[in-house]
């Protein structure tokens, strides 16, 4: 932190930083899933309840 | 309570798509990567902690099988293809001077270390110390990242020249010369 040249942005600049980058991450978090994950989702409980042969809650 | 916790995968994968995205900085591999994540918590789901933080779980999960991915792959190009910043709305925020491509854009270049260690304290609101657990680092080491990946931002985006511009007078201005917009 004893770097001259790298002063820390002022707080009012850290947060406006910290909004863009939750309102960014927002939105992509937002996007339309992919069916693969569905389907992947789908296939791994049907395969556990094969293994666990309709053994309930674990 | 009896609830199996795999039920709640489906709740994080967006959080864990956007964060897939940030470190690999291309939507294919970044989708691969969840699945690869997914499949990992679901055949693991013993190793988490009922009741602790799902997400924080499953972002370590993503993290770790990135790093490794990686180390397999180290001689192949990265392909960044700017999915991070093209997904976006292009339009500048209502308030801001900001345009939300134009920040990603710059988040794109930050190194990964610092890409991550904001993303999980600036965006997911982790405490420096449940940040350094994800990143198997020290909590001084997360919050110098956090500063410089700040910093960097701020100065890519000329946030620190357009706050002297707006604190100081025109007088001050006209000396500082600022570059012509676009």
């Amino acid at each position: 932190m004893s770097d001259s040249k790298r002063t820390p942005p002022a707080p009012h600049i850290m947060e406006e930083i910290d909004r863009n980058l939750k309102k960014a991450f927002g939105q992509l978090a937002e996007e339309p899933l992919p069916d693969r994950f569905a389907d992947l989702l789908a296939q791994l409980r049907a395969v556990d309840s094969k293994k666990e042969g309709g053994a309930d809650d674990r | 309570m009896t609830a199996d916790p795999r039920d709640e995968l489906t709740e994080h994968l967006g959080a864990l798509r956007a964060f897939a995205m940030s470190l690999t900085r291309n939507a294919a591999t970044a989708d691969d990567l969840v699945q690869d994540t997914l499949i990992k918590a679901w055949t693991n789901i013993d190793s988490f902690e009922r009741g602790s933080n799902m997400r924080a779980w499953l972002f370590t999960i993503l993290r770790n099988t990135f790093y490794s991915l990686r180390r397999k792959r180290q001689r192949e190009v990265e392909d960044v293809d700017g999915s991070l910043s093209l997904a976006l709305a292009s339009k500048p925020d209502h308030d801001g001077r900001l345009n939300l491509r134009d920040f990603m854009q710059a988040f794109g270049k930050l190194p990964d270390t610092q890409r991550e260690a904001l993303v999980l304290v600036g965006v997911e609101g982790f405490s420096y110390e449940e940040a350094a657990e994800t990143c198997a680092v020290a909590v001084g080491t997360i919050k110098s990242r956090v500063g410089r990946a700040r910093a960097t931002l701020a100065e890519l985006l000329h946030l620190d020249e357009d706050e002297a511009l707006e604190l100081t007078d025109s007088v001050t201005a006209g000396i500082v010369g600022r570059q012509p917009a676009a």
